[in-house]
């Protein structure tokens, strides 16, 4: 944790400190602590006074049959989404790993899609898929099948994973491929020569050498999935339609900023924290385990 | 022979139907921005270009309103991007930098009370607490301002942990060989210190860049003024509830600009970047 030579000075390390600290104890512990004092009080109907309600604010939210569908409907979403890009940047990234000709090439074409905003990504989408206007859209409607992610629900949550995945394929895939690098090809040779063929030797040593950037993925899609796929959802469905794409970090902006229920909306905050804390002390205890074998 | 060979030729079947469902949508988004608006709302776009594509872009670029809407010029959308993608970048690796070399090279009253302070924030991304720190930002009258815009997203855990992750294998000879030359902290941190991190700086350079890049409810939340919306919010306003009538041909010349920055800056700087991104999340 700490060095053996240091430098001596009385005032200069908290100098050094002092814009990051300053910085994060104003945008960060201050609002983080708004936001749990906010999550007990109950706002009037004038915002004029405020009363010190306990847990009320999370009883409703969590009795609320609507947050438990927006609950339902982010446990799907971001099962699809996750395992949908995994499994592609997993194929992907061990056939761009197996001595092929052209690896850097197909890399390159594979990782760029990284750098486009969710919310971009959506765009890109709604083009393609718009029922008017769009190539595949129209395409489908031609064949008959009803097209309109505005109107039907599942062809709204599929919109929304298919932009989501698309765009975090690349992540996965550049860390599925650091992870086959650094599996030995001692391993896989003696497999092969105990005459095992690529697919068995795929499921009995690089699956298994690969878990743990699988598990360390697999929280960080569902981080992702959780929160930074807002922008494809208000660029695609705004929620709708009906709730049939609300997740729940929609469902804090819409009660938040539209609806404006303060109350109500630092308590799903609040409950929202607890899913992070919850998520990264469970990828801390791995990777403190990983240490331990490697 | 023949069979041996198709079988090696079907992994570059798939990553080649990977590369292209990949390429598809931005495929579609380039020829969108080469025709007229009327082509496209018809919906028999063509799969090839048209000639609309210089007017198209020079139009999205400098005016702000279209055949059907009214909008925020690119050239002024760009701008505030390219400050809030740099401000971020270059504040977070600044203010991390000063904090990990304070951590890593003193021994201080309270040096673990300020790490954790730091470290406690990787759990929280800026939308779990959006709405309290928006509250924040309104109340120190930082709403519609690049302040507003970027200090509140420049706080990071993540790149104070590599950096001080990187500091702890600097060798203690070296330290000790600054010390004997009667180097103070500041000389030793700008003369030694800063020349060894500058692949640690690229790299985190490129993942923070697309990161303030790419902001989409913050972004939203705090620009209330048209001159001061971001590029990629300003999209999404663009197409607005989809009712309308939609200028898509400068939506996707629109779209095709915005994505070039981020996109550039990640296949220039590859090698940089896969490491950034692979570091930073150990």
């Amino acid at each position: 944790m700490q060095r053996r030579v240091v430098f001596e000075n009385k005032w200069l390390p908290y100098l050094l400190l002092a814009p990051q600290v300053a910085i994060t104890l104003v945008f960060f512990h201050w609002p983080a602590a708004q936001a749990i004092e906010q999550s007990m009080l109950l706002q009037d109907a004038f915002g004029l006074r405020q009363t010190f309600v306990w847990f009320e604010n999370f009883e409703v939210v969590l009795s609320d049959p609507n947050y438990l569908g927006t609950m339902r409907v982010t446990a799907i979403f971001s099962a699809a989404v996750t395992v949908l890009s995994m499994a592609l940047a997993l194929l992907f990234a061990v056939l761009a790993n197996a001595h092929i000709v052209g690896r850097g090439t197909y890399k390159t074409l594979l990782i760029w899609p990284y750098a486009v905003a969710p919310a971009v990504a959506a765009v890109l989408w709604l083009f393609i898929f718009n029922p008017e206007i769009g190539v595949l859209g129209r395409a489908l409607n031609n064949i008959g099948l009803r097209w309109d992610y505005r109107l039907n629900d599942a062809q709204a949550l599929f919109m929304v994973v298919a932009a989501s995945a698309w765009k975090q394929v690349s992540y996965n895939f550049i860390f599925f491929l650091a992870g086959l690098q650094a599996i030995p090809r001692s391993l896989l040779e003696a497999a092969a020569i105990d005459g095992a063929g690529p697919v068995r030797r795929f499921w009995t040593v690089t699956f298994p050498l690969l878990s743990p950037t699988t598990f360390f993925l697999l929280v960080v899609n569902v981080v992702y999935a959780f929160f930074e796929t807002f922008g494809v959802i208000h660029a695609l469905t705004r929620g709708g339609p009906g709730k049939a794409t609300e997740t729940l970090i929609y469902r804090v902006y819409l009660d938040g900023v539209i609806n404006n229920d303060m109350g109500s909306s630092s308590a799903q905050s609040v409950l929202l924290m607890l899913v992070v804390v919850a998520l990264t002390a469970i990828q801390f205890r791995f990777i403190e385990r990983k240490v331990h074998y490697a | 022979m023949t069979a041996r060979r198709l079988v090696d030729l079907v992994p570059h079947a798939v990553l080649i139907l990977g590369v292209l469902i990949f390429a598809f949508p931005i495929y579609m988004t380039l020829i969108g921005s080469t025709w007229d608006a009327a082509t496209i709302a018809r919906g028999n776009m063509p799969l090839t270009p048209g000639g609309e594509m210089a007017n198209n872009y020079a139009h999205a670029w400098n005016e702000s309103r279209g055949e059907r809407a009214v909008f925020t010029p690119v050239r002024i959308m760009m701008l505030n991007s390219v400050v809030m993608a740099l401000t971020i970048a270059v504040g977070k690796i600044v203010i991390s930098i000063l904090s990990a070399f304070a951590i890593a090279f003193f021994r201080f009253p309270g040096r673990m009370v300020f790490f954790w302070m730091i470290f406690i924030t990787l759990m929280l991304p800026v939308e779990v607490r959006i709405i309290p720190t928006y509250k924040v930002v309104a109340d120190l009258g930082l709403i519609d301002s690049y302040a507003g815009l970027t200090i509140p997203l420049i706080a990071s855990a993540t790149a104070t942990l590599l950096f001080r992750q990187f500091f702890l294998t600097i060798p203690d000879e070296l330290v000790e060989a600054a010390k004997m030359d009667g180097a103070g902290p500041m000389r030793f941190f700008l003369d030694v210190l800063l020349p060894l991190s500058r692949t640690n700086i690229a790299a985190l350079f490129v993942i923070l860049f697309i990161y303030g890049w790419n902001q989409y409810l913050w972004p939203l939340l705090i620009t209330t003024s048209r001159e001061m919306q971001t590029v990629v919010v300003g999209i999404v306003a663009m197409i607005g509830n989809g009712e309308s009538a939609t200028d898509w041909n400068l939506i996707m010349a629109t779209t095709m600009l915005a994505m070039l920055p981020p996109v550039a800056v990640v296949v220039l700087m590859q090698r940089w970047f896969v490491k950034g991104l692979v570091d930073s999340e150990k």
